[in-house]
C-alpha cells in the first residue's frame, strides 16, 4: 500500500515542471492508437484528393506524359484562353447553367412539399408504406435509369408514346430532340430522388415541438395555416443548408446521367462542362486543356458556394461555417 | 392532436392531400411495375401490354441467362461490391471513431482537411493521372481504392459515434485498463450495428451501381462490372447476335431486344430488391443521424 501511495504522489510535482510542449507530446503519445485509426483514411485523402489538387497545375502547363507533372513546361493561361475563345464555350456554359438552374428551381422544392404533405398523413402504417415506395427509385443505378428512359420514350415501342398516340397525339422522339432533353433530365431526376430527399425534412419536422401545433389549433388555425406558419419556418434552417450545398454544385451536374442520356441528336442542349471535360480529356487525350476547363468549373462552383453561404449567413443566420 | 375536431378546411385538406399522394405513388410505381410485366411478356405482345402481360413468356430471361457477358459482369460486380465495402468499412469506421473523440488533439484540423475535399477537387484528369501513376489502371484496385472513403459517410459515422457512445463508458473502460483499440473493438463496434448496416447499404449500393470508375479506368472486358455490360445493352443497343439467331424479321428482332432489356433491368436490380426490405429500417435512421448535426 505504501508503495502505491508513493507512486501516486510522484507525478504531481513532476507534472508542474514539464513544459506545455512536453505535455502536448504526452497527450499525443497517449492517444497514438487514435492516430493509427485515422492514418489510413488520411493517407487516402492525401493520395487521392490532395495529390490530384497538386496535379491541377497541368492546367497551366503543356503536360507531357514522359516528362511528368512537374517537369512539363509552363504555358500560363494559354489553355484557358483557348477554351474561352472556342466556339463551343458559350453554348456549353449556357447549357450547364440552364440545366442546373432548371434542376434547382424544380428539384429543390419538390422534397420539401412532399415532406410537408407526408407529415400530414394521420395513418401511421400508410405513411410508412408510402415512404418505402418513394425511397426505392433512389437505389436504381444511373445506367438503368437512362436505359429505362430510352425504353419508355422510344418513338416506336415506348409506353409513353403509346399513351400519347392512344390519346390521339403524335409520337415524340424525346431522346433525339434537343428541346426535350432538359425536361426529360429534370423530371426523371425528380422521379428518382424526391422521395429520398424527404427523409431529411421529415426528420426536421418531427423535431418541431407539438405544443406549437396544439396552441395553434386552440387559436383556430387549420392545417394549411399551420403548415405555413409553423412547419415551413421550422424546416427553414435545414432547407437553407441544403440549398447552400446544392448551389455549391451548381456547375457540376451529374456527369453520369447526362453522358448516358446523350445522343448525337440532342447534343445542342445536352453538352455540358463535365461531359466536355471527359470527352476532350480522356477520350481526346488533351490532358492540360481538359484540366483547365475542369479547374475553371471548380473555381466557379467554389465562388458560388462562398457567396451563397455569405448571403445565407447575413439574411437567415444559417450557414455552413 | 387527434383530441381536436377537424374543421371543414382540414377535411378538404386531407382529401386533396391523399389524392395528390396517391397520384404520386402511381407515378412512381407504374414505371417499375411496367418493367416487371414487360420482362415476362411474349415479344409479340409487348406492344399491347399496359396493365398485365398480354401473353406470358420467359423467353427473354432464357436468352439473358445464356449470355456470357452478363455472368462476367455479375461476378465482377459482386467482387467489387464485397471487396470495396470491406475496404470502405475498414477505413471509415476507425477514422470516424477517432475523429469523434473529443480528447483527440488535432481532430478539427483533420476534419477540415477531409471536408475541404467535398467542395474542391483536382478534377477528372489529375485524379486519373494519379490512379495511372499508381499502376492501378485495368485492375481490381481501380474499382475499390479511389473511392475508399466517402466524406459524407465518414461524417455520418462520426456523428453516430458522438451521439451514441457515452463518455462515461470510455472512462469506465479506461479505469479497467482498456486501450483505445480494445475499446473500439469490444465496445464501440458491437454498439454500432445500426450504423454498420447503413454503411454497408450506402457503400454496397454505390459499388453495385457505379459505372464511372469502370468507364475511365478499365479497358479489359473481362474486368467489366455489370453496369458497363448493362450500358452496352441498354444504351448502345449492343445485344449479342447469339441471342437473336432464331429471329428472322427486323420487327421480331427489335421486339426481342426490348424484352431482353427489360429482363436485364430486373436481373441487375435483383440483389438490391432482395436486400432492400431488410435494410430499409436502418437507412432512414442513417440519413437522420448524419443530417441533423451534419
Amino acid at each position: 500500500m505504501q508503495k502505491v501511495n508513493e507512486v501516486q504522489k510522484l507525478p504531481a510535482p513532476l507534472h508542474r515542471q514539464t513544459t506545455p510542449l512536453k505535455q502536448k507530446a504526452g497527450r499525443l503519445l497517449k492517444s497514438y492508437q487514435l492516430y493509427l485509426f485515422v492514418l489510413p483514411a488520411l493517407l487516402y485523402y492525401v493520395v487521392f484528393h490532395y495529390v490530384p489538387m497538386y496535379g491541377v497545375q497541368i492546367a497551366f502547363k503543356n503536360f507531357m506524359a514522359f516528362k511528368g507533372i512537374s517537369e512539363s513546361p509552363w504555358v500560363g493561361f494559354e489553355h484557358f484562353e483557348r477554351f474561352f475563345n472556342s466556339f463551343e464555350f458559350t453554348k456549353i456554359i449556357l447549357n450547364t447553367i440552364q440545366l442546373s438552374l432548371m434542376q434547382l428551381i424544380l428539384g429543390f422544392p419538390a422534397p420539401i412539399i412532399l415532406a410537408l404533405m407526408l407529415n400530414q398523413l394521420m395513418h401511421k402504417r400508410f405513411k410508412k408504406f408510402v415512404q418505402t415506395i418513394i425511397y426505392a427509385p433512389h437505389f436504381i443505378s444511373t445506367v438503368v435509369i437512362a436505359g429505362m428512359l430510352f425504353l419508355f420514350l422510344s418513338p416506336q415501342t415506348g409506353f409513353i408514346n403509346k399513351l400519347i398516340e392512344g390519346l390521339g397525339g403524335e409520337a415524340v422522339f424525346f431522346m433525339g430532340d434537343p428541346g426535350w432533353f432538359r425536361s426529360v433530365y429534370v423530371l426523371s431526376e425528380i422521379w428518382q430522388n424526391t422521395g429520398w430527399g424527404t427523409i431529411i425534412y421529415l426528420a426536421a419536422l418531427t423535431s418541431i415541438s407539438p405544443e406549437l401545433h396544439e396552441s395553434a389549433v386552440v387559436d383556430g388555425a387549420n392545417k394549411f395555416q399551420r403548415i405555413v406558419h409553423i412547419d415551413i419556418p421550422g424546416i427553414m434552417p435545414t432547407a437553407v443548408i441544403l440549398l447552400i450545398l446544392s448551389t455549391g454544385n451548381i456547375m457540376s451536374l451529374g456527369f453520369e446521367k447526362v453522358y448516358l442520356m446523350q445522343t448525337p441528336l440532342n447534343l445542342p442542349t445536352s453538352e455540358i462542362i463535365s461531359t466536355y471535360v471527359y470527352k476532350t480529356g480522356l477520350v481526346g487525350a488533351q490532358y492540360s486543356f481538359s484540366t483547365a476547363v475542369g479547374l475553371f468549373n471548380s473555381i466557379i462552383n467554389f465562388v458560388i458556394l462562398l457567396s451563397v453561404n455569405q448571403i445565407a449567413k447575413k439574411t437567415s443566420n444559417t450557414s455552413l461555417w | 392532436m387527434t383530441l381536436f375536431k377537424r374543421s371543414q378546411a382540414d377535411i378538404w385538406f386531407d382529401r386533396i392531400n391523399l389524392l395528390v399522394i396517391f397520384t404520386g405513388l402511381i407515378i412512381i410505381i407504374y414505371p417499375l411495375y411496367f418493367v416487371v410485366i414487360a420482362s415476362v411478356t411474349d415479344p409479340g405482345a409487348v406492344q399491347t401490354t399496359l396493365l398485365w402481360p398480354e401473353k406470358f413468356s420467359l423467353d427473354g430471361y432464357k436468352k439473358i441467362l445464356e449470355s456470357e457477358n452478363l455472368w462476367i459482369g455479375y461476378k465482377n460486380s459482386f467482387i467489387y461490391a464485397i471487396l470495396g465495402t470491406v475496404i470502405n468499412l475498414g477505413l471509415t469506421l476507425p477514422a470516424a471513431y477517432a475523429l469523434s473523440r473529443k480528447d483527440m488533439p488535432g481532430r478539427n484540423t483533420i476534419m477540415l482537411i477531409i471536408t475541404f475535399t467535398m467542395f474542391f477537387s483536382g478534377g477528372l484528369i489529375p485524379t486519373y493521372l494519379t490512379v495511372k501513376e499508381l499502376g492501378m489502371l485495368d485492375s481490381v484496385w481501380a474499382m475499390v481504392i479511389p473511392n475508399a472513403v466517402g466524406a459524407w459517410n465518414l461524417i455520418i459515422a462520426r456523428t453516430f459515434f458522438q451521439s451514441t457512445i457515452p463518455d462515461e463508458l470510455l472512462e469506465a473502460a479506461k479505469m479497467d485498463g482498456c486501450s483505445d483499440a480494445m475499446f473500439f473493438w469490444r465496445m464501440v463496434l458491437p454498439l454500432s450495428q445500426a450504423l454498420i448496416a447503413i454503411m454497408i447499404l450506402f457503400y454496397g449500393v454505390a459499388h453495385w451501381n457505379s459505372y464511372f470508375n469502370a468507364l475511365i479506368y478499365l479497358r479489359d472486358q473481362e474486368l467489366y462490372p455489370l453496369q458497363l455490360v448493362l450500358r452496352s445493352i441498354l444504351i448502345e443497343n449492343q445485344i449479342q447476335n447469339d441471342m437473336m439467331t432464331d429471329l428472322s424479321s427486323m420487327g421480331d428482332q427489335l421486339r426481342a431486344a426490348e424484352l431482353i432489356k427489360y429482363g436485364m433491368i430486373i436481373i441487375a436490380a435483383l440483389p438490391l430488391l432482395i436486400l432492400y426490405p431488410f435494410l430499409q429500417n436502418y437507412f432512414v435512421k442513417g440519413v437522420m443521424i448524419g443530417s441533423i448535426k451534419g
